[in-house]
């Protein structure tokens, strides 16, 4: 495979992973904050092909669970009715990337059927993941953009006009590369409001990821946009009468382009991470909206992590994500040929 | 003397760097807190049994009612003489709270530092040696399923093994009744405790450094002097330690600070799930409070720790590199 094809592969796999969680709703059976007491830690839910008689069913079906009698957390299969799987199924309503209101579920049943198991309000996990997954990834790619751009604007301009602006700049950028990132980053919500609602926190913690990040991209910027403005055809532009704005625009810009998007493909995973650290220590978005990081949070119960595996699972959802991302980064940084500046 | 001179020269200028990011950092801590909406005594002003004057007081006790710079010209110079300000929540002055916390922070990361780089080095030079073979193709494998898993989901999937299983202790740094064991006893104690807690943080530190070194081993080996030195005859492993490691030495001592902060990074989230008692929970604590003379305290400590260990990287580096040597003494 040539070096192009591979990179479309790795962009399609990674749009199809962001898609699905995009179209969450649709996939996800029923709605993330919705409760269902009878059913609290509910185990993931087995879909079965061979019933009782030995008979092949091409159409999976479920048995419910219920908590056995005289148990609190200790389910079993009611093997005596099986319940078929219903596909396009009408259900809660949702809205598709915050836009088409819908009510039509890939599948659903006549019990709830949790794929994914529940959690101790008798969520589904599979919708909160998929939900959830909507907030992560979000907060993750609009911080990076955020980053990236402020990256982005200040690496252009201390290495476009130099002087004291670059002076000033670049000793900024020095000390937020001081701190450790994870310091920073708590630095910086520190000394913001600590309970807001879930809509508030979310844009608080894209403002602060957006916010932590940009000294890298900056530095990295402003090192190509030193060379780039030397190059002969800038000169020559610029001895035409080509005024700074244009030069930037036209010629220095997007001789960055490759490595903003390298740098793009890192940090989007790592800001997902960094959401996911805040929600998960009680500083990010907060219940009952679902986040990666939130839903991990009830494994800070010792309960929680003895009893009830599958309430790990959220942990392991963007394995696949992060995968993409570090081929995609990867990828990008051989194919375009970029040496390691800075 | 001028050798003398030039290293002296040299670390005064790192020095002042260390001093300028520090004081810098301190400013825009106490810049930003600033724009901090409320304290720690707003929660007070729910509590009946508590006077408005009584607030007030209180207020201007820790002054709070004085303007940002005013209050950041007091802490600077309480600061110069070792005192970090008081705690609100605590009562007591920052600095030993702080301290209590780091040096248990600085064990699990200083543990944590020597060994990545005890396994990083050896294996690095070794897959670079085998560059393209099935053992350094098998190594990359490894280090990529590493990478991809997060720090969160490896401390919290130890964990769960950990309790699963019951070989290892869950959490905390020492066991009940630890008092009264005898100081070996409570040296292995510690050693036990550390065990889950380093193994996340090299686990997630260690593969990007091993890339680091492979690659930068890889590119030595590659240099027109290490083709001549082979022809020579030299032994292969005389080669790669005396001659091909040095050559890579320079970006991966600059690697080491960056290690440094990543270290401390990973620490704070594995201290918080470990239940660690270092500065991770601590600081956390301290936020969720307000209590901001130990937020500050606690985010200016880190950047010590990062600062010191780039200072050590800088050291290392006039050490190994001449080429840092020359420019040092021709300024």
């Amino acid at each position: 495979m040539s070096a192009r094809s591979r990179l479309l592969v790795c962009a399609a796999v990674l749009g199809t992973l962001h898609l699905s969680v995009a179209c969450g709703g649709f996939l996800a059976p029923y709605d993330p904050a919705a409760q269902d007491r009878e059913h609290p830690y509910a185990p993931p839910m087995r879909p079965h092909f061979v019933d009782t008689q030995g008979q092949i069913h091409l159409r999976p079906f479920f048995y419910a669970q219920a908590l056995r009698t005289g148990s609190f957390e200790e389910y079993a299969e009611n093997r005596a009715t099986a319940i078929p799987v219903k596909f396009f199924v009408s259900g809660a309503p949702y809205r598709v990337l915050g836009l088409l209101p819908l009510r039509v579920h890939l599948f659903g049943g006549g019990v709830p059927i949790f794929l994914l198991g529940s959690d101790a309000y008798g969520r589904d996990l599979l919708s909160r993941v998929l939900f959830g997954g909507q907030v992560s990834l979000l907060a993750g790619l609009i911080g990076a953009g955020l980053t990236l751009s402020i990256g982005l604007c200040i690496g252009a301009v201390a290495g476009f006009w130099g002087g004291w602006k670059d002076e000033v700049l670049m000793r900024v950028a020095e000390l937020f590369l001081a701190l450790p990132w994870i310091y920073l980053l708590f630095a910086m919500r520190a000394f913001l409001p600590l309970t807001v609602p879930p809509l508030q926190a979310f844009l608080l913690v894209v403002m602060v990821l957006g916010a932590v990040g940009w000294a890298r991209p900056a530095r990295i910027v402003r090192g190509i946009v030193l060379s780039a403005k030397e190059r002969d055809f800038v000169r020559a532009a610029r001895g035409f009468g080509a005024s700074d704005a244009y030069l930037l625009r036209r010629h220095i810009l997007p001789q960055t382009a490759s490595v903003v998007l390298t740098q793009a493909a890192i940090l989007v995973p790592h800001f997902v991470l960094a959401e996911m650290t805040l929600s998960f220590l009680g500083l990010g978005v907060p219940e009952p909206v679902a986040s990666w990081g939130n839903m991990l949070a009830a494994l800070q119960h010792y309960n929680v992590l003895v009893s009830y595996w599958w309430m790990y699972l959220p942990a392991l959802v963007m394995v696949p994500f992060f995968l993409g991302y570090l081929v995609l980064a990867s990828l990008l940084h051989g194919s375009y040929g970029t040496s390691k500046i800075e | 003397m001028s050798g003398a001179s030039a290293i002296t020269r040299f670390l005064l200028r790192r020095l002042a760097h260390a001093a300028f990011l520090l004081f810098g950092v301190s400013v825009l801590a106490f810049f930003f807190s600033t724009f901090a909406p409320g304290n720690y005594f707003d929660d007070m002003r729910l509590n009946p049994q508590i006077s408005a004057e009584q607030l007030t007081a209180l207020r201007a006790d820790y002054q709070l009612d004085r303007p940002m710079p005013v209050r950041y010209i007091r802490w600077a110079g309480a600061v110069l003489h070792g005192d970090l300000g008081l705690s609100f929540a605590y009562n007591t002055p920052v600095g030993p709270l702080l301290w209590a916390r780091a040096r248990n922070t600085l064990l699990l990361t200083g543990t944590a530092a020597v060994l990545v780089w005890m396994l990083a080095l050896p294996l690095g030079v070794w897959s670079a040696e085998k560059l393209g073979r099935p053992a350094d193709v098998a190594l990359s494998w490894a280090t990529a399923v590493l990478l991809i898993i997060p720090d969160l989901a490896l401390a919290l999937g130890l964990l769960v093994l950990a309790v699963r299983s019951g070989w290892l202790p869950t959490g905390g740094m020492v066991s009940v009744g630890s008092d009264g064991f005898s100081a070996a006893h409570r040296v292995r104690d510690v050693a036990w405790h550390m065990v889950l807690p380093v193994a996340v943080l090299v686990a997630s530190a260690l593969p990007v450094l091993l890339r680091h070194v492979r690659a930068a081993m890889a590119e030595a080996l590659q240099a027109p002097f290490l083709r001549a030195a082979e022809g020579q005859g030299i032994s292969r492993r005389r080669l790669l330690l005396r001659y091909a490691l040095p050559a890579a030495a320079h970006p991966l001592i600059a690697l080491f600070g960056f290690s440094v902060g990543t270290l401390l990074s990973g620490s704070l989230l594995v201290e918080v799930v470990m239940s660690w008692p270092g500065l991770g929970p601590f600081l956390l604590e301290a936020i969720l409070a307000r209590d901001l003379y130990v937020v500050i305290g606690a985010v200016l400590l880190s950047t010590l720790f990062l600062v010191a260990g780039n200072f050590v990287a800088d050291l290392l580096l006039y050490w190994a590199d001449p080429r840092i040597r020359a420019e040092a003494s021709r300024r």
